[in-house]
């Protein structure tokens, strides 16, 4: 009789089932250790893809700490949501300085923990895409090139949702914001602009550098954890949907993120020294009508002229040939 | 140990007889030696268990300091000139909150026209932002305000700026008294933070407040700065019984027991300030001079005290004020309040521009006939602006300001009255 092997995808969510697993392999969150780091009680929207986020990042990288972690967070809505004088949904040592500085914070924390010889406490530091790939990517880039020993996590929802949706350098061709309205012969985000955090991290040769989505949350631990490994600089760029900013349904938020995996537009995958070493293959590919439809940023697409679409369609098909994204 | 050396290495030396722990370094003009200076004996193993970071900016320089004193580092870096606006935010975040960082500004210039020389424009642009400003006269005052800012900065949990004018004091060579080591141990205990980055007392630093409590948190900055007062006398005294000289302190009037004419000032200008008040006194002028060697605080009540009683007050400032005047007489007049007396503001050094002894003394001359206006530009070559004002109004496209007054000077802008 011949094994057969099995997967462990609970039917219709496609989510790797805890409870199929060995209690070795279940996820952080879903034991009863977990730390709650980033505890209930904050201030973040109905279907918050960030707070989610930073949850399952935080606990996973205090788990991997033993508890011994400190972090910096750049301005942008995890820190207004999380600490609203006098209250802060923090349970570990917590420092908001600027917007742009987060990573050079960091840096100083971690420079701080060399001279005292606190060898066992890790550092971590986080911010939006806005506080990552604008305006603290100065702060950023020089803490890769130097390699400093903190890992830098970015949770990327694609604008500056604080400060009321408008486009960064992570925004997607094609969507609206508050300033790349829908509106003119080119609609939304112009397309051929943005750029791309991890692949810029890794041209830095920092030693691990990852992407992960909500819609994987084991996945994300798992790379949490191998990050918390390593020293030197590291960065996990973190797909986080926003209902608000994007216009989707709040219990729309784990589909929206799947769908953006599933479709190529966010692919998976870990690198270290510069060269990939892994990437999760889609294993549903859906069209990225899929993915754009449940979101009002993108309504505009859908008229009578598709071309957006299209050319959306070949930014995710490109995505799938580079990265290796075709299940084997 | 007496030493002849550059003002930014008697700087350096200073500073790493504090024992700083997280070192920031970017290069500026005219600040780099310092850095430099630091970085090699880090290299060296001279100076011991103390992390120097080559960083990207000096935003990234100040924000890498931020994050070292709040994980309990004492920290230290140094700029001057774009380098401080360039890290403008992070200077008023260091204040805001509370965290006792010393930082060297090498005083100079701020562009445009680009000008590495020596004014105070940059320190005077973030005089509010909530740092002691502590300005050094000579080099050997240099080197000790260090000790005393780390002293009055980790007291107080408020950072603290010590002001060198560049060039004129950081690349100048003097004899400089080097303090003992042990000396500077026994004034300075080891860094002992009020706030501190700990896994085992989690805190949250830096979050966001609402009008509820906003103005009070700035109220307990302004209260640090009142502490200051009284504090930045005392460690100067203390200062001055262990090592044997005096150095810092609020004020530091000369001759000023019967002078009709007190002339105020900030930093190294001082010196040529008292050639001419003991050459005029010498000629039988009742004229003496104020050093404010602390311009944040402002010590209001030590300057009423020493300029009460003369007629009139010539401020010089190395620092304009643009539409306004000088940011010093701002602090000078306040401390005059309700005293009837003339009270002259005098631009001058700006972008290097020598602020010469005749000058000064002519300056002075004019002030005791009245004849000086309320606000002056020292040597000012009137007929240069005139002609680009004519050239401006005759002409729409008139063209760059700064290359049209070279042209008029002639030659490369190296003259020197």
């Amino acid at each position: 009789m011949s094994l057969q092997p099995v997967k462990f995808y609970q039917t219709g969510t496609f989510t790797v089932g805890n409870r199929l697993l060995d209690e070795s392999m279940r996820a952080v969150q879903a034991n009863m250790t977990r730390t709650n780091s980033l505890n209930s009680g904050h201030r973040a929207c109905q279907g918050c893809g960030e707070a989610l986020g930073a949850r399952y990042a935080i606990d996973a990288a205090m788990r991997a700490a033993k508890n011994r972690l400190i972090a910096a967070n750049a301005t942008g809505c995890l820190e207004v949501f999380s600490t609203p004088y006098p209250e802060t949904s923090w349970q570990i040592p917590w420092m908001h300085s600027v917007f742009a500085n987060a990573a050079s914070v960091a840096t100083g924390i971690a420079a701080a923990l060399k001279v005292k010889k606190k060898n066992d406490v890790r550092v971590i530091a986080q911010g939006g895409d806005g506080g990552t790939t604008d305006i603290g990517f100065a702060c950023l880039s020089g803490m890769f090139e130097r390699n400093d020993d903190v890992l830098y996590i970015c949770y990327d929802n694609e604008a500056y949702m604080n400060t009321g949706v408008q486009r960064s350098s992570a925004t997607p061709p094609g969507a609206r914001t508050a300033t790349t309205p829908a509106v003119g012969p080119h609609p939304g985000n112009p397309f051929g602009t943005g750029k791309n955090l991890p692949l810029i991290a890794m041209a830095h040769q920092i030693p691990y550098v990852a992407t992960a989505s909500i819609a994987n949350l084991h996945d994300l631990e798992a790379k949490v954890e191998k990050a918390m490994g390593i020293r030197g600089a590291r960065y996990i760029h973190i797909y986080v949907p926003c209902p608000l900013g994007w216009g989707s349904l709040p219990s729309d938020t784990m589909k929206v993120a799947r769908l953006a995996v599933e479709s190529g537009l966010f692919p998976l995958f870990e690198a270290e020294h510069g060269e990939i070493t892994s990437r999760i293959p889609i294993r549903r590919k859906v069209p990225v009508e899929e993915y754009l439809k449940l979101q009002r940023r993108f309504a505009h697409l859908f008229g009578e002229d598709r071309t957006a679409i299209r050319m959306i369609q070949e930014i995710a098909d490109r995505n799938i040939a580079k990265f290796g994204l075709e299940e084997k | 140990m007496l030493q002849q050396i550059e003002g930014s290495r008697a700087v350096a030396l200073g500073v790493a007889l504090c024992r700083p722990e997280v070192i920031c370094a970017y290069p500026i003009t005219p600040q780099t030696h310092i850095v430099e200076a630091l970085g090699e004996m880090v290299k060296k193993g001279e100076l011991e268990n103390c992390e120097y970071i080559n960083v990207e900016s000096e935003f990234a320089a100040l924000s890498v300091s931020i994050g070292a004193s709040a994980a309990g580092a004492r920290s230290y870096t140094a700029t001057a000139s774009q380098g401080l606006l360039y890290m403008a935010e992070a200077v008023y975040n260091a204040a805001g909150l509370g965290l006792p960082i010393v930082m060297t500004i090498g005083n100079r210039a701020i562009g445009a026209p680009i000008n590495i020389w020596n004014d105070h424009s940059d320190s005077m642009a973030l005089r509010d932002a909530g740092w002691i400003q502590l300005y050094a006269e000579t080099n050997q005052e240099a080197l000790d305000l260090h000790i005393q800012a780390f002293r009055l900065a980790e007291a107080l949990s408020c950072p603290v700026m010590v002001c060198v004018d560049g060039f004129i004091l950081t690349h100048a060579y003097e004899r400089i008294e080097v303090p003992d080591a042990k000396a500077v141990d026994e004034f300075l205990p080891p860094f002992e933070p009020v706030q501190v980055l700990d896994c085992d007392d989690p805190v949250s630093i830096g979050a966001m407040v609402g009008p509820e409590a906003f103005m009070e948190v700035k109220y307990l900055q302004h209260h640090k700065q009142i502490r200051a007062l009284e504090l930045i006398p005392a460690i100067a005294d203390e200062f001055s019984k262990k090592f044997g000289r005096q150095s810092g302190g609020l004020v530091k009037p000369y001759r000023i027991e019967d002078a009709e004419t007190i002339v105020v000032a900030l930093g190294s200008v001082n010196g040529t300030i008292k050639d001419v008040v003991d050459e005029m006194r010498r000629e039988g002028h009742l004229i003496g001079s104020l050093a404010i060697a602390s311009f944040r605080p402002f010590p209001l009540k030590e300057a009423r005290s020493a300029l009460e009683k003369a007629k009139r007050v010539v401020v010089i400032e190395k620092s304009l004020s643009v539409g306004l005047g000088g940011p010093l007489s701002d602090g000078v007049r306040k401390s005059l309040s309700g005293i009837a007396m003339k009270g002259h503001t005098v631009i001058a050094g700006l972008g290097g521009r020598a602020i010469t002894g005749k000058s000064l003394k002519d300056l002075f001359l004019k002030a005791e006939r009245n004849e000086l206006e309320l606000l002056n530009f020292l040597d000012l070559d009137w007929k240069i602006v005139n002609q680009q004002i004519d050239r401006e109004r005759e002409t729409r496209r008139s063209g760059p300001i700064a290359e049209n007054i070279l042209k008029s000077i002639g030659t490369v802008a190296s003259r020197i009255a």
